[in-house]
């Protein structure tokens, strides 16, 4: 293993060295491997339907309502707590799989419910709904590619503490709440310039305004109450409701390897148990929706079955998915190029090895 | 100089959807809409290079594989983010069961 302690040698902004050498190799805007699915079976996968999206939608409605209706109900005695806890998961983390599913216009069958839903998820969330739009479609074509995938969530090496304040927000709320004042401004900064189009920039500083313009009404709201009550339901459990959506979204690329173009080595499938898969709808099924992001969150299972004989093995459990990545962690703090190798059966196809050879010398097995 | 060029049959497509064809270096989207009309676009999105015939078709919209942008493919008008610019568009006519394309 070759320590090279201190020295970074990824530049993760998208303007500069990596973003110049990824595609100077081809490594953006590349042709990433899919697993072979019949047309027929993929047209009956990527169909669309509005059910299964309004039920959970409904649920989601009521739980956050009544969550709230109770929280608001017991505040200032301790039976608020528990309704506080389920809220704030609602509010901070269930949002991200509904922001993800929603701009991927799959959730609902009709456009504009999937158009509703990302906004308010965008919102819940502290995201710019056009920045992240934009961001994302950018996350599809250049997954974990350095200099261009722009939502990378733990770079090399990682900052620890960053990792573990962000199970309460910290970081990055301050970050979100510091880009959305800056958009509210009328500035859109280079990075986001490289990936939104210059047509529509103008939304950006629009939605940073509207998403402005709502907090400052409830801190308006919190002074005039002298209450945190406001705060409690608006804004806040972006923070104290945010642990799942980090438990669960960090093990969708974390500690795999980089700068390939194949989702099965970069990309991490993990079982779950119903209720993690409800606030994430399925996003666990992750290789499957890095490879045929057109199917719909309640379609991954099916999917996953019809294709895992050509993925690696999934990871059981959050827990175990945890204990593999940990040791990985640990490692590139010292060797920032060491990755965990996503071990692929021997009935599946390999793909554009000359891109994974580069690093496998630090790969562990 | 515009020419007609036989892309296929009609049987080829299924009703409400799409397929490939390529010609003369270049490769196009035949589509098939819910009522039997045929129309015929280009075949990479204008967002990236990616193959609409992979994607799904739904009523009047086209919708790409890779980032989900929608367009009508009868009008070719691109329907919001990610996808902005419009899909260039191709008259089209079906004769003794072929479908044909009006190339420029
Ligand atoms: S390549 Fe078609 S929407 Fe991005």
């Amino acid at each position: 293993m070759t320590a090279t302690v201190g020295k970074k040698k990824r530049d993760y902004s998208l303007v500069g060295e990596s973003t110049r050498k990824a595609i100077e190799t081809g490594l953006a805007s590349a042709e990433w491997y899919h697993t072979d699915v019949s047309r027929k079976e993929m047209k009956q996968l990527m169909q669309r339907s509005d059910g299964p999206a309004m039920r959970d939608t409904i649920i989601w409605f009521a739980a956050i309502i009544g969550s709230a209706a109770g929280g608001i109900y017991f505040w200032g005695s301790w039976w608020c707590v528990p309704f506080f806890f389920v809220y704030g998961v609602l509010y901070g983390s269930s949002s991200d799989s509904r922001w993800h599913e929603g701009g991927h216009g799959t959730a609902f069958r009709t456009r504009w419910m999937n158009d509703v839903i990302y906004q308010i998820a965008s919102f819940m969330l502290m995201r710019n709904p056009t920045t992240w739009r934009w961001s994302h479609a950018r996350h599809h074509t250049d997954t974990i590619i350095v200099g261009r995938d722009a939502e990378i969530a733990v770079m090399r090496p990682p900052d620890l503490i960053r990792l573990v304040l962000n199970f309460v927000g910290i970081i990055d709320v301050w970050y979100s709440l510091i880009a959305l004042g800056r958009n509210a401004l009328g500035i859109v900064s280079p990075d986001e310039k490289s990936y939104i189009p210059e047509t529509e920039q103008h939304k950006v500083v629009t939605a940073g305004r509207i998403h402005i313009a709502i907090y400052i009404a409830t801190l308006a709201a919190a002074f005039y109450l002298r209450s945190w009550l406001p705060l409690m339901l608006i804004g806040l459990p972006r923070m104290y409701g945010c642990w799942h959506m980090v438990m669960t979204g960090l093990l969708q690329h974390i500690g795999l390897a980089d700068n390939v173009t194949d989702h099965r080595l970069n990309t991490r499938t993990v079982y779950m148990n119903p209720v993690s898969r409800f606030i994430y709808w399925n996003m666990n099924y992750h290789v499957e929706h890095h490879m045929f992001p057109m199917v719909p969150y309640h379609a991954l299972p099916k999917l996953h079955e019809m294709i895992k004989h050509d993925l690696p093995v999934a990871n059981p459990s959050i827990w175990h998915a945890y204990r593999e990545v940990w040791p990985v962690i640990l490692r590139q703090l010292r060797n920032e190029d060491d990755f965990l190798k996503r071990e692929l059966p021997p009935t599946a196809k390999p793909y554009r090895e000359e891109f994974h050879a580069v690093n496998m010398a630090n790969a562990a097995e | 100089m515009s020419e007609w060029v036989e892309a296929c049959s009609e049987g080829d497509v299924e009703t409400e959807d799409v397929i490939r064809f390529d010609h003369g270096g270049r490769t196009f989207a035949i589509y098939r809409s819910p009522d039997d009309e045929f129309f015929a676009t280009d075949g990479f999105c204008t967002h990236e290079k990616m193959h609409l015939a992979d994607g799904l078709v739904m009523d009047d919209i086209i919708e790409c594989p890779k980032h989900n942008g929608r367009f009508n493919y009868k009008t070719g008008e691109a329907k919001g983010a990610p996808v902005c610019i419009n899909l260039k568009t191709y008259p089209v006519k079906v004769e003794a069961g072929k479908v044909m394309i009006q190339l420029d």
